[in-house]
């Protein structure tokens, strides 16, 4: 596949972070099956420290977020760009993507040149890092400021011959601002999103932020299965707007075969992974790549141009909503378990829908089916969405009744503000 | 009269460390703490839950469960003795098969309910490791009330008046607390010194403790009745049936026939040494088809007895003890003979002689031996002891006598909600009212009896059973 000119044989890439630190670890990338590799950053040499990670967990389950305070590669440039052409020397078909940050033009000229003589297929900018390089005014600082990214943009799309992505940073407050000053100083393609600025967890028995060094902590980046909802949102925002013009390069929770056609029905050409291989390794991209396959198969979709951006049309504003829509919750007893977490959910969180049912079923202690006065219920999903038994809940449609028949919020705007102007 | 202070070291003094029941390993083993939280994760936290509706004592389970996934270990154990101040034997002893697990929403969901029981067992044991105390005597009432026998019913009562204020003394037949739950739990569920440890525990609130006060014998009911404001008994159910059986009456023969309960008694607090004797059977056959038989059998084997026999009047389906036991006692090799009854017993070669006999169960449920036309050769099996567990006598002949005690079907009678008999300063639960139930039943009726004691000697209750 081609993204943005540059070829990879899967639309998998992992992301510039640990996994992606020496050659020795991407040629076993590309071995597993990844289909490119973006190099963990290279810049000015820095130090880092220890500890760098911390997590947060979700019940029994690992890493449901995952943050980082450590810095770009702490590696020599020589001995990076030594083992870039060794890479691609051994896998000229994969794609090869070097992550630069440095601060001043001449810095940039410099490292670009080098990259490209290493035989990269791609320079990605890396503009979203939020802890650290920002205090120094690279990584996120430049990704903040519209202008900034644009000259510095502008600067590596002078110098270089191969294609030019810049990674964003998801915190500012709307990514479209950073994307179009990017597409404008004629970046090829953006990948999103680089790491959330967060506070991981707070040791309660030592009263310091993780992960801790020495006694103290500082804010990091935030990735991870948790980070993906944010991440979509703001790679369909782009693809709204740009539509095919401006590549993305989906990153943000990336786990699954299924996380990925997400991304790409929103827009995203390749997607980027790190958390999922730093929990369970290289291994996963057979999953990944199989997954993929299969529902590409079962949809008839020949190849990932078929289905990416499928989504962004149906990807609309809340006023373009259809209110005369009308869904309830549909309960199946045989399928119900008994635990009742729908009815206090649905009391406390709900509209008060669902009640016990006095009935038990045959054991003289499990409850029946929770009861539905279907006049009160909203159909907002909450029922369906907590309930761990499967088919136990789905939601239906009735007809809906009310004046607004054949409208959406907008069209009852613009003719409310019609007669007000008569 | 031991007190909280020396219940310890009395306690020690009358258990030799070579006690037989410590061949025993649990059959359930321990969750350890990552195990603990693993399993608590599981837990979907289930509104009006069906494990607390099965659970005769109502604890909060998906409550407790949630404060050991968040770590609040202590807070689980709260819970739990809050509602079931005998959490810890519970946790050991309940056949949780059948009730709060046997319920379990994830059952139904993935086959594999939550393991409740052993759940409750590391939130109360980790409690009481770090030594928290969690319930205080109530404001001094100057009331006072007498509990007769010191088993989970009546350390529940006790634990609760006390609560209440009331000051409680309990009078118990032998020298070791706890009733049942010391001497009676089959020793792969729980070990003496579990319960006695929880009765350290429960005690420290300020119970009061008679030993060797027995009803009929060195205390009167009438005195009781004279001198406290209100009676509890708790003294459960009285000594092994011995049914008619041919050659019973022989005193060689009853020297190697046992009462169950009593068997069982002696395995947990007796020494190794003591009970030498059961290294050198061979064969031992069981008579009964309740739990304790089953237990009996299942200790049986576990102690190395190298053929176990459970003889069982009527079919399978017909048995009272539990599946799940019954599944347990086949799996590790106990015989089951079911639809036969020793008719003879007699002695041949320093061993018994057992004649058993065919059994069918009638139209109208009575238990019939088959025609001898009908029936197969009778079965002949030798075996060096026969263990009777074929039901315990009640305490009706002691007490049946006594204004507004009554019995019916074997039970005390008393008000359901309240304990009361038909003596207004009389009340009674656990085994001697139920005909033989769970600790856990036993736990449920002592608290609820508790507060019927307390309305009634503050004066809000006054009428009896019903």
């Amino acid at each position: 596949m081609n993204f943005a000119g540059i070829y990879s044989p899967n639309p998998f890439w992992l992301a510039s972070a640990p996994p992606t630190n020496t050659g020795e670890q991407v040629e076993r990338a590309f071995e597993a099956g990844w289909g490119g590799a973006v190099w963990k950053t290279i810049g000015r040499p820095i130090q880092n420290v220890t500890s760098r990670f911390g997590a947060i967990d979700f019940a029994n389950k690992k890493l449901m977020g995952f943050n980082n305070i450590e810095l770009i590669s702490d590696r020599p440039t020589e001995t990076n760009l030594r083992e870039m052409v060794e890479v691609k020397k051994r896998y000229p078909k994969h794609a090869l993507i070097a992550s630069l940050m440095v601060e001043t033009k001449e810095e940039w000229r410099e490292l670009i040149k080098q990259v490209e003589d290493a035989g990269c297929d791609g320079i990605e900018l890396n503009f979203g890092c939020p802890h650290g390089m920002c205090e120094r005014g690279m990584g996120s600082a430049v990704g903040q400021e519209p202008n900034i990214l644009e000259m510095i943009t502008g600067w590596a799309k002078e110098y270089a011959r191969i294609p030019v992505i810049v990674k964003l940073t998801p915190n500012i407050t709307d990514i479209t601002i950073p994307a179009e000053a990017a597409r404008s100083s004629g970046a090829d393609a953006v990948s999103l999103i680089n790491t959330i600025k967060s506070i991981i967890s707070v040791d309660v028995n030592s009263f310091a932020p993780t992960p801790t060094v020495n006694g103290k902590g500082t804010n990091g980046g935030y990735c991870g299965p948790a980070v993906k909802p944010i991440a979509m949102h703001m790679v369909g925002a782009i693809a709204r707007k740009h539509g095919k013009n401006l590549p993305i390069s989906g990153i943000g929770g990336v786990s699954t075969w299924k996380d990925a056609v997400e991304f790409m029905l929103l827009g995203a050409g390749t997607v980027q992974v790190c958390t999922a291989v730093m929990h369970y390794g290289y291994r996963i991209i057979d999953d990944l790549t199989h997954g993929m396959k299969a529902y590409m198969n079962e949809k008839g979709f020949t190849s990932v141009g078929d289905f990416i951006g499928k989504a962004v049309p149906n990807y609309t504003d809340w006023g373009s909503l259809d209110l005369t829509y009308a869904l309830i919750a549909d309960i199946h007893d045989e399928s119900c378990i008994g635990c009742n977490l729908c009815v206090v959910a649905c009391n406390d969180g709900g509209h008060q829908c669902l009640s016990l049912n006095p009935e038990y079923k045959a054991d003289g202690h499990t409850r029946k089916a929770p009861i539905l006065k279907e006049e009160e219920c909203v159909g907002c999903n909450l029922c369906k969405l907590i309930c761990p038994a499967p088919g136990a809940i789905s939601m239906k449609q009735i007809p809906y009744e009310k004046h607004y028949h054949g409208r959406t919020y907008r069209h009852g705007v613009m003719e409310m503000s019609h007669e007000l102007h008569q | 009269m031991p007190t909280k202070e020396t219940l310890a070291d009395l306690l020690s003094q009358k258990r030799p460390e070579d006690r037989l029941e410590n061949k025993f390993s649990d059959f359930k083993k321990p969750l350890n703490h990552t195990e603990a939280e693993i399993e608590a994760h599981r837990c979907i936290n289930c509104y009006d839950a069906p494990c607390t509706h099965a659970c005769p004592t109502s604890i909060d389970i998906p409550k407790f469960i949630r404060r050991i996934a968040s770590g609040d270990v202590t807070g689980a154990a709260g819970t739990i003795l809050e509602s079931n101040i005998l959490g810890l034997s519970c946790a050991h002893a309940c056949p949780t098969e059948v009730l709060c697990e046997g319920v379990c929403v994830l059952k139904t969901l993935s086959k594999t309910p939550i393991m409740i029981g052993r759940l409750q067992r590391y939130a109360v044991e980790q409690a009481y490791e770090k030594g928290t105390r969690f319930f205080h005597a109530g404001k001094p009432t100057g009331k006072h009330v007498a509990l007769v026998g010191s088993g989970p019913a009546s350390l529940s009562c006790a634990h609760e008046l006390k609560r209440l204020g009331h000051d409680v003394t309990i009078f118990e037949k032998s020298s070791l607390p706890g009733g049942l739950n010391t001497q009676g739990i089959a020793p792969y569920k729980m070990k003496a010194d579990v319960s006695l440890r929880e009765i350290e525990h429960t005690a420290s609130i300020g119970l009061t403790f008679e030993y060797e006060k027995e009803l009929g014998k060195n205390l009167s009911l009438q005195e009781l009745v004279d001198k406290y404001d209100a009676v509890f008994l708790g003294m459960g159910l009285g000594a092994d049936n011995s049914p008619k059986i041919a050659g019973l009456d022989s005193p060689q023969i009853q020297a190697r026939t046992h009462g169950v309960v009593d068997f069982i008694s002696k395995l947990k607090t007796k020494t190794q040494k003591d009970m030498e004797w059961l290294q050198n059977c061979h064969t031992v056959i069981v008579v009964g088809g309740g739990n304790t038989a089953l237990d009996a059998c299942r200790e049986l084997k576990a102690l190395g007895v190298p053929r176990v026999i459970l003889s069982y009047r009527r079919s399978m389906d017909e048995m009272p003890g539990y599946t799940h036991e019954l599944l347990h006692a086949r799996q590790e090799g106990v015989e089951c003979f079911f639809n036969t009854l020793p008719v003879r017993i007699a002695m041949a070669d320093q061993a018994l002689k057992v004649t058993l006999g065919k059994t069918a169960t009638a139209a109208n449920g009575q238990v019939t031996f088959l025609p001898v036309s009908q029936a197969e050769e009778p079965e002949t099996l030798h075996a060096d002891i026969v263990l009777l567990a074929t039901g315990q006598s009640t305490h009706e002949k002691i007490l049946a006598g006594f204004p507004g005690l009554k019995f019916e079907k074997n039970r005390l009678v008393v008000n359901h909600e309240t304990g009361q008999t038909g003596h207004l300063k009389i009340f009674a639960g656990g085994d001697l009212t139920n005909g033989g139930m769970e600790v856990v039943n036993a736990v449920a009726e002592g608290k609820k009896t508790a507060i019927g004691i307390h309305k009634a000697i503050e004066g809000e209750l006054s009428n009896g059973a019903k």
